[in-house]
């Protein structure tokens, strides 16, 4: 168990019954109470962010949680296969569990995938990804201003919005977060 | 390390054979050939094969050279201190104004505050850190000194936070002969004195999430009973004499969960925690929080007009709690079965036992005055002042820098 004394951002512990973890927190103590602890915690499941006062002297519970280095592998029907990079370990993921961005993965991408109580219940993609373009329309000569896009799509399957300069065989950098193009890169 | 190339100025650190080595602005050099220098001399070299000199000071403009410690402090830590000593002159103005005499009692004390919640610093075995120098003050009142003051420091273990530090500044004034009215004016008017002294006008900031705001302290401020806070932001109705039953039913029922709490300021703090202090934030004008129920009495003494409250308050501004004060409680027989109360509480606990003040009982029993005073955190008033979002930004050192 921990108490008070043991919360720092990054703590993982148990409320009622789901995995949470410590993003912010401060020391409280009002007119001659006790202590408190105003504390905001993630929801590693959903990543609600939920505020509570812990009192000097209440224990939390420690969460089984684990973050593990994964190496993508393989899609199979709706599940994502990863492999432990270290115990070559495979586990089956929901591609839901991931959402749209699931769309950019290729294999051998690195992941951080989180488990609680020995099942796997998130996973986090690196910020960017590198991606080759396999098709999309050639860019309209003179038409160069401002924010005009085109879809491209990606050698994962997925489709983007680019910049008409981008042409097929272009490698771009696109942020996981909001799948978005971010800027083309050389081929590496 | 790298050889010079320009002109540079630093301390020797070090000798190695023939080289020394020179700790400058941009880093560390080794200067070859350098003749007779010792470490901590301050040298200047005018350039690549100029000989190295010993110089015997930096000249004034290029003070303080640049380091760990100029880099710890920072120019805005530096303003901060320069600001808080002309807050502590003007402090020490208002008080001289209205007649009261500096005292100083001692930081190390035969018997700690006896309060459940203070966890006091050992010192010596026989003695700890003074949490607050009361009990001394107190024994001056019964001496027949009839307005006293004083800033010293005062220690409370385990305390850390942005308006928390193991050790930190208090100040603390007394009127005998005089009511809880007289102190909450002495308060008003020190702070519009010093934000005056310090800001040029009545204003202090106080920073929070979203930025500095500002609050002005020219006016009365606002009166608030502990009933009515609790009522109005809380949805928990407070008496005083409730149970801790009745009183945690409340709380549950205005959907706030007290949790395992078992003692009666337990569960009220968490209801006070949860809704009343984060609703004291919004309020854009300073305030006392008053008539305290009995059972969070310390050393306060009951109103006459409704025992279920004593005359206690505490001073708010933006949410940042900087004072409280007593009409103290001046009967010893009440004093010690209060002091009793505290120390059975400890037990319950599990805390430390410390000794009964004696010698502030014996005080009581020959004739305190009635009395008022208070205790106010001079690092937050400091910070308000400033606006400074760290009791650590008015400090010289923190904790964590020592």
């Amino acid at each position: 168990m921990y108490d008070t004394s043991d919360i720092r951002k990054g703590l993982k512990v148990l409320l009622d019954g789901n995995p949470f973890t410590v993003v912010e927190f401060q020391f409280i103590k009002p007119g001659k109470g006790a202590a408190f602890t105003r504390t905001k915690f993630k929801n590693l499941l959903t990543g609600a962010v939920i505020e509570r006062n812990i009192r000097s002297g209440e224990k939390l519970e420690p969460a089984n949680v684990e973050e593990r280095s994964m190496q993508f592998l393989y899609k199979e029907g709706d599940d994502l296969v990863f492999m432990d990079e270290k115990n070559y370990e495979q586990v089956s993921v929901r591609a839901e569990m991931i959402g749209d961005a699931s769309g950019l993965m290729k294999d051998n991408l690195a992941c951080q995938v989180l488990f609680f109580n020995e099942r796997p219940v998130d996973v986090q993609l690196p910020t960017f990804v590198y991606l080759e373009i396999t098709a999309s329309e050639p860019g309209v000569r003179g038409d160069t201003s401002g924010n005009v896009t085109k879809a491209a799509t990606v050698e994962t399957g997925a489709t983007i919005q680019v910049p008409l300069f981008i042409n097929i065989g272009d490698t771009v950098r696109i942020d996981t977060r909001t799948i978005e193009y971010v800027e083309r890169v050389n081929k590496k | 390390m790298t050889a010079p190339t320009h002109r540079i100025r630093g301390r020797v650190i070090a000798r190695d054979g023939d080289d020394a080595l020179v700790r400058t602005e941009r880093g560390d050099v080794r200067v070859r050939h350098a003749g007779g220098v010792v470490p901590g001399d301050l040298v200047s070299l005018d350039g690549p094969g100029a000989p190295l000199r010993r110089v015997r000071a930096y000249p004034r403009a290029e003070y303080p050279p640049r380091g760990s410690e100029v880099a710890r402090l920072g120019q805005a830590r530096r303003g901060n201190l320069a600001a808080r000593s002309r807050m502590m002159a003007a402090l020490r103005e208002l008080f001289a104004a209205r007649e009261f005499i500096e005292v100083e009692t001692p930081a190390w004390v035969r018997a700690p505050g006896l309060e459940v919640h203070l966890v006091a610093v050992e010192a010596g075995g026989d003695g700890w850190l003074v949490t607050s120098p009361e009990y001394q003050m107190k024994r001056l009142l019964a001496a027949g000194m009839e307005r006293i003051y004083q800033t010293c420091r005062c220690f409370r273990a385990g305390e850390d936070g942005v308006h928390h530090q193991r050790e930190f500044t208090m100040l603390e004034w007394y009127r005998a002969w005089d009511t809880l009215d007289a102190i909450a004016g002495d308060t008003e008017a020190l702070v519009e004195h010093v934000a005056r002294a310090v800001n040029g006008k009545p204003e202090v900031k106080v920073a929070g999430r979203d930025g500095v705001r500002t609050i002005r302290v020219d006016e009365p401020w606002l009166r608030l009973t502990v009933a009515e806070a609790m009522r109005d932001f809380a949805g928990v109705a407070v008496r005083g004499d409730e149970s801790i039953a009745e009183l945690a039913d409340a709380v549950r029922a205005a959907g706030i969960d007290p949790g395992g709490a078992r003692h009666w300021d337990d569960v009220f703090f968490t209801a006070f925690v949860e809704r009343v202090e984060p609703a004291l934030v919004r309020i854009d004008r300073p305030l006392f929080l008053c008539d305290w129920p009995a059972p969070l009495g310390a050393l306060a003494r009951r109103k006459a007009d409704n025992p279920r409250v004593v005359e206690r308050f505490e001073a708010y501004i933006g949410g940042v709690e900087l004072a409280n004060a007593f009409g103290e409680l001046t009967d010893p027989v009440e004093q010690r079965a209060r002091f009793e109360d505290d120390l059975a509480l400890r037990r319950d606990r599990g805390l430390a036992q410390y000794p009964l003040d004696e010698k502030l009982l014996a005080a009581l029993v020959e004739g305190l005055p009635p009395c008022a005073g208070i205790a106010l955190g001079v690092d937050r008033l400091a910070m308000l002042v400033l606006g400074a979002a760290t009791i650590g930004d008015v400090n010289a050192f923190t904790t964590a820098e020592l």
